[in-house]
């Protein structure tokens, strides 16, 4: 471990504060389980970390007419546990319970998950099909990002230095709409996504495919969303034909590299396999 | 849930029940000490500086700012150890060279792995210590790294040692240098002679990759070099006899100048037999005259302690119509690591083992390479050396259509004949096992659903014996404190004190066994081999025979009659001649102790065995798996595991040993691999990306214990803990080819190599 | 590279500490190093292994991925903690009866771990049981007796 300072915000304004004081070292700190890592193992140079955890719009889950709010460092056994996400957002518990193990899942959040902005993070394709926005504060105030542009690579992000994300907020899901998200990995716990993706679809009274988000993970340097494959099953009833241009469409997006998780060709076709099943399985939830 | 198949005709009172294990309070309550919980008044933490580069002559290391650096008291490189002698030394599961051992402690002129140490700090607190490491200035000329096993023994192949000349057959060496350590070979018959008979031939190629045994606690340890010139180290180690015998030659001490104290372990399964960390710690101790604990973090333990081997293997072997097997020719080629001493030989004697197979040839070659000297790991070489053996002959029982089970009876090995190594089999439960599969409810059941397919395999390993001891007291209250030298890996102070309670006719409550350190307890050679309550339990039986000899003496004494005229009962009471009015004379075990302190004094039994013979072990194991043809992915659906314990002891520790064998098996066999980049850097050191079996990646593991008593034994006992890791890989490609058709030739079979195999195979 | 030590105040095992830590001490470091509490051990200093799980503020959690810092105010309870008295938990009996430890090191973590899922599904299916315990590696068993000493501490058959 690194030799790092420990600070607690209690309010955004002091967390703000507390980050630029910290300067080039400064790290939020939410669940930790990726970032106390990097520090321990001197990946990322950290000096000071900034505990979110005790401001309180972090740590909250809100529902609205409008949608849902949840604070960025509000622990994924939260976010699985509320009966509201259960029923309106269960992509969303596809996503933060599998995120780790249990004791994982009683510290890491989604917005850390963002924020680590890696590759194959569980979180991220969902949030891209559910049309998450990025809530940011900073020295400058206050911005949002569309969730599909936060990511730029690996584990970078459009965060400038002493910003971090204070909530997501998502639309409220629209009438005969379903999301899934899977992921493929070669154990069935505690393992990185060797390829990850997330469906959102949208039916019309007919059963035709009205609207679609489909996003694919761990098969290019950031998660991706696909509108070629939403393109390719919109505008009519799902059937064989237009799931395999789906799949073609995330094979096609999809540029992994080969590494000790899966190899190019392997991701590749992984990309188009977990297309369609969250395709699949999406419209299952819509109907 | 156990389905015993007993031969067992004796009658046990205590042997065969289920104790609670008499260290298991400790080990639910968190107060068991393990080697990483010793903490010492003054202790100092050490870290250890290792090589960022798989092979690289080391030039220069400067320490001097790592030294200046407040509140490290040593920093130690190799040049600080005495020079090592060009002698063996016993390593627990073989012997090496003193200066192999030293220089895969602490690098001298070379880095042969990635994470080879190449110096070791000692500081007030570990994370200075740590901080220290990025202070020790290392100047390496980097080398071209040789990392696979075939590369390796090619002519004009980078040499890993310029003085490794190859041992050959006849026990010459080669002419010029080379990786390849040694080349053994065991036969009989007349292979081609075998061939030419057959009218079925399949020959396959396989590869495994490197595997670690995985056990959960990091290796540790400790040492305190007192002012006397005495060293006492503490380690979580399989054989603490083992560390002392590698501890005092590398620092030029006497045996008797070192003690070892064993901690309670965190697994081990033969990693934990060479020493890493506690030369290393003696010697930071003598420098600051203070106690220095050593710990590994895990990507240490991946990196740089003992996997065990990767291998290329070819396997041809032959049947006749019949299923009679006529021929098998094996080849086998063991990454040994960084120096030699890879368990091919171990392997070669195993891998046809159970069959009958009239012309046999097993080559073995041993060779270098630039990664991590392998260790023992449960059943050393055998596991994967009997994949490719059962692997060829599952396809030859689908090649000519016979039930797999019925060809391995046909061809099974049975009393009277012998290996190819020259191994003669006694009694043996091998044919046991194959029946009790065959009558499972597994083997008996339907297996139905699409990409679902079942399969079977058979395996060996020879077990071993050797030195154990055994001293007990017989207190006042009748209670017997037992005093042992065996590390307790899995419940083996329970097994041996079972022994002792059967013999003494008590309850294994009354008996209170103690793991002791090395001035404490007769030489005892590792917890290994499947040794332990085999050789631990013999002891124990003679100490409490010493211990009724010693009673029915005294017994004789108060009776003041002849000792050849009492008896000690296996109901645990010494009788006498009657008194003179013609009354039974006896006394309790209870009440005879009683009397002991008053009637010239207490009484300990004392045993030290060293058995040559050991009592061999079968295993059959049945898998159903259900392939996802999209994906690869392989899930376990159902597992019965049979096996020959001779007469199981514990029972429930019998099973787990079996249970833990499979799980070790099925991740061989399906994700655990090290995988390196062509530099020769381990990508995947860590438990996230090294992936070991979860608990949701495995259904109940049914465990059928047949009992062929082993004769050698004086309770029957065979050797349990190794067997199991052997036919779960073996059965569980053959599952696989039955569900998708799909016939692998490496380890593991993991989902990207099955895709690979299958729906990738076109592209 | 100089770090300062800090003082934390928090319950363990219903007892209050003050404790004096390393500034880089995880929980797990401050319990064994600087508390003497050394049931909860080190496997992989990362989250992957579970054995050094405790319970912070009801959840569990893997005390290597949580600083000591953070733990001012927090309830932290650990394998310690699990008996009272001499009378050990219906769970580590359990443990004990099912022969559901073999080197002991991952039991620690396995217990808390465990107790917390009983806490919360108190009847939970085989299935549950593994899902929970996923985080948790154990070398030694193939999970079996593991999964039993759970099913039998909730009251349920076990084969």
């Amino acid at each position: 471990m690194q030799a790092v300072k420990y600070a607690r915000a209690g309010s955004v304004d002091e967390a703000v504060r507390l980050l630029q004081e910290g300067g080039h070292g400064a790290y939020p700190l939410a669940g930790g389980t990726d970032v106390i890592v990097q520090a321990r193992e001197r990946t990322r140079d950290i000096n000071l970390f900034v505990d979110l955890k005790h401001v309180p719009e972090l740590m909250d889950i809100e529902h609205s007419p409008e949608g849902l709010t949840i604070g960025a460092a509000t622990p994924c056994y939260q976010i699985y546990g509320d009966s509201t996400i259960q029923e309106q957002y269960p992509a969303l518990v596809d996503s933060t319970s599998l995120i780790g193990g249990t004791a994982i899942q009683g510290r890491a959040s989604l917005g850390g998950n963002l924020c680590n902005s890696s590759p194959a993070a569980d979180g991220i394709p969902t949030l891209i099909v559910l049309e998450a926005q990025v809530e940011i504060a900073g020295p400058n105030g206050r911005r949002t990002v569309a969730v599909e542009d936060f990511c730029t690579g690996p584990g970078q992000n459009v965060l400038a230095r002493g910003e971090f994300v204070v909530k997501l907020r998502f639309p409220a899901p629209a009438e005969r709409s379903g999301a899934r998200f899977l992921r493929f990995i070669p154990r069935n716990e505690m393992d990185i996504a060797v390829a990850n993706a997330a469906s959102q679809v949208r039916l019309d009274g007919d059963g035709a495919v009205a609207w679609a988000r489909v996003a694919i993970g761990a098969v290019a340097p950031t998660p991706l969303l696909v509108s070629e494959a939403a393109e390719a099953i919109v505008g009519q009833p799902l059937s064989e034909e237009t799931i395999a241009a789906a799949a073609s469409a995330a094979r096609a997006a999809a540029s992994p590299i080969t590494d000790m998780r899966g190899s190019i060709r392997q991701r590749v076709h992984l990309a188009g396999v977990f297309a369609e099943r969250t395709i699949r399985q999406a419209a299952e939830r819509a109907a | 849930m156990v389905t015993a198949q007993s031969q067992q005709t004796e009658q046990y009172n205590v042997i065969g029940t289920r104790p609670i294990r008499h260290d298991g309070v400790d080990k639910v309550t968190g107060a068991a000490q393990y080697g990483a919980d010793l903490n010492l008044p003054g202790m100092l933490a050490g870290r250890v500086l290792r090589s960022p580069h798989a092979h690289a002559r080391i030039v220069s290391i400067d320490t001097s700012k790592a030294e200046a650096l407040a509140g490290v008291l040593a920093v130690i490189t190799n040049a600080d150890f005495p020079r090592a002698a060009d002698q063996e030394i016993d390593t627990g599961e073989g012997s090496a060279n003193l200066r192999w051992v030293l220089d895969n402690v602490i690098a001298s002129d070379k880095a042969l792995y990635k994470g080879h140490a190449v110096a070791a700090v000692a500081a007030t607190d570990y994370h200075i210590a740590e901080d220290a490491l990025e202070l020790i200035e290392v100047e390496y000329e980097v080398l071209t790294p040789v990392l696979d096993v075939r590369d390796a023994m090619v002519d004009g192949s980078p040499l890993l040692h310029d003085s490794l000349h190859t041992r050959e057959l006849d026990g010459s060496s080669s002419d010029s240098a080379s990786n390849t350590a040694s080349h053994l070979q065991f036969s009989k018959g007349d292979v081609e002679e075998g061939f030419d008979d057959a009218d079925v031939v399949i020959e396959r190629e396989f590869e495994t990759s490197m595997a670690h045994q995985g056990y959960i606690e990091p290796h540790n340890g400790s040492a305190y070099w007192r002012a006397d010139g005495t060293l006492d180290v503490w380690t979580s180690t399989q054989g603490a006899f083992v560390v002392r015998d590698s501890v005092a030659p590398l620092l030029q001490l006497s045996p008797s100048q070192v003690k070892v104290t064993p901690m309670e372990i965190g697994g081990g399964f033969g990693g934990k037999i060479p020493v890493y960390l506690e030369p290393l710690a003696a010697l930071l101790s003598q420098k600051t005259g203070r106690p220095v604990k050593l710990t590994m973090n895990r990507e240490e333990v991946l990196l740089a302690t003992g996997p065990t081997s990767g291998t290329y293997m070819r396997v041809r072997m032959a049947a006749k119509r019949d299923g009679t097997i006529t021929a098998a020719d094996v080849h086998l080629a063991f990454e040994a690591g960084a120096y030699p001493g890879s368990p091919v030989g171990a392997g070669a004697m195993c891998s046809l083992a159970p069959y009958d197979i009239p012309n046999q040839k097993i080559d073995g070659y041993d060779v270098v390479v630039n990664k991590p000297k392998t260790a023992a790991y449960r059943a050393p070489g055998a596991p994967q050396a009997e994949f490719a053996t059962e692997s060829v002959l599952n396809e030859l029982a689908e090649e000519i259509g016979l039930d797999p089970l019925e060809m391995r009876l046909q061809n099974a090995s049975v009393e009277g004949n012998t290996t190819a190594a020259g191994m003669p089999f006694g009694v043996i439960g091998n044919v046991e096992c194959m029946q009790a599969a065959q009558d499972s409810p597994h083997w008996q059941s339907e297996l139905e659903g699409p990409n679902r397919g079942r399969g079977v395999a058979q395996g060996f390993w020879f077990n071993i014996g050797f030195e154990s001891s055994a001293y007990a007291q017989v207190n006042g209250d009748g209670t017997v404190p037992l005093v042992l030298g065996s590390t307790d890996i899995g419940g083996t102070r329970a097994s041996i004190a079972m022994q002792l309670a059967e013999t003494l006719g008590i309850s294994a409550e009354d008996v209170h066994p103690h793991v002791v350190d090395t001035n404490s307890v007769g030489y005892t050679q590792v917890t290994g081999g499947s040794r332990t309550t085999f050789a631990g339990g013999w002891a124990a039986y003679e100490c409490a025979m010493d211990i009724r000899r010693q009673m029915e003496e005294r017994a004789a004494q108060l009776w003041e009659c002849e000792a050849s005229d009492v008896t000690y009962g296996d109901d645990a009471i010494v009788r006498g001649p009657a008194d003179e009015d013609g009354n039974e004379r006896q006394f309790t075990f209870r009440e005879l102790a009683g009397q002991l302190a008053s009637s010239g004094g207490h009484i300990v039994g004392r045993a030290d065995v060293n058995k040559t013979s050991s009592g061999p072990a079968f295993a059959t194991h049945i898998v159903d798996v259900e392939v996802d043809p999209d994906t690869g992915k392989v899930d376990i659906l159902r597992y019965t595991a049979v096996q020959d314990a001779g007469t199981a002891i514990h029972p429930a520790y019998v099973e787990g040993q079996m249970q833990g064998g499979v799980a070790q098996g099925v991740g061989m066999a399906l994700n655990e691999e090290y995988y390196y980049d062509e530099s020769g850097d381990l990508k995947n050191a860590s438990l996230l990306d090294y992936r070991m079996p979860t608990a949701l990646d495995l259904p109940m593991i049914e465990p059928i214990i047949v009992e062929v008593p082993n004769p050698g034994h004086p309770y029957g006992v065979r050797g349990v803990g190794e067997v199991p890791i052997i036919p779960p890989a073996p059965a569980v490609r053959a599952a696989i080819a039955n569900a998708i058709g799909a016939h692998m030739t490496q380890l593991p079979m993991s989902p990207r190599a099955i895709l690979e195999e299958t729906a990738l195979s076109g592209d | 590279m100089a770090s300062e030590h800090i003082v934390v105040t928090c319950t363990i095992n219903g007892e209050q500490q003050v404790f004096l830590a390393n500034e880089r001490d995880s929980l797990l470091e401050a319990l064994r190093d600087r508390i003497g509490l050394t049931g909860a051990k080190e496997g992989c200093n990362n989250g992957n292994c579970g054995a050094c799980c405790v319970n912070m503020d009801g959840r569990i959690v893997n005390s290597c991925l949580v600083m000591a810092a953070e733990c001012e105010g927090a309830e932290i309870g650990t394998v310690e903690g699990l008996a009272t008295g001499d009378q050990l938990s219906t769970l580590q009996n359990a443990f004990l009866e099912q022969a559901a430890l073999q080197c002991g090191i991952c039991t620690p973590g396995f217990l808390v771990a465990a107790e917390a899922l009983l806490e919360q599904n108190p009847d939970p299916t085989e299935h549950e049981i593994r899902y929970w315990l996923a985080g948790n590696l154990c070398r030694c068993t193939g999970y079996d007796k593991i999964i039993k000493a759970v099913q039998q501490a909730a009251g349920q058959n076990v084969a």
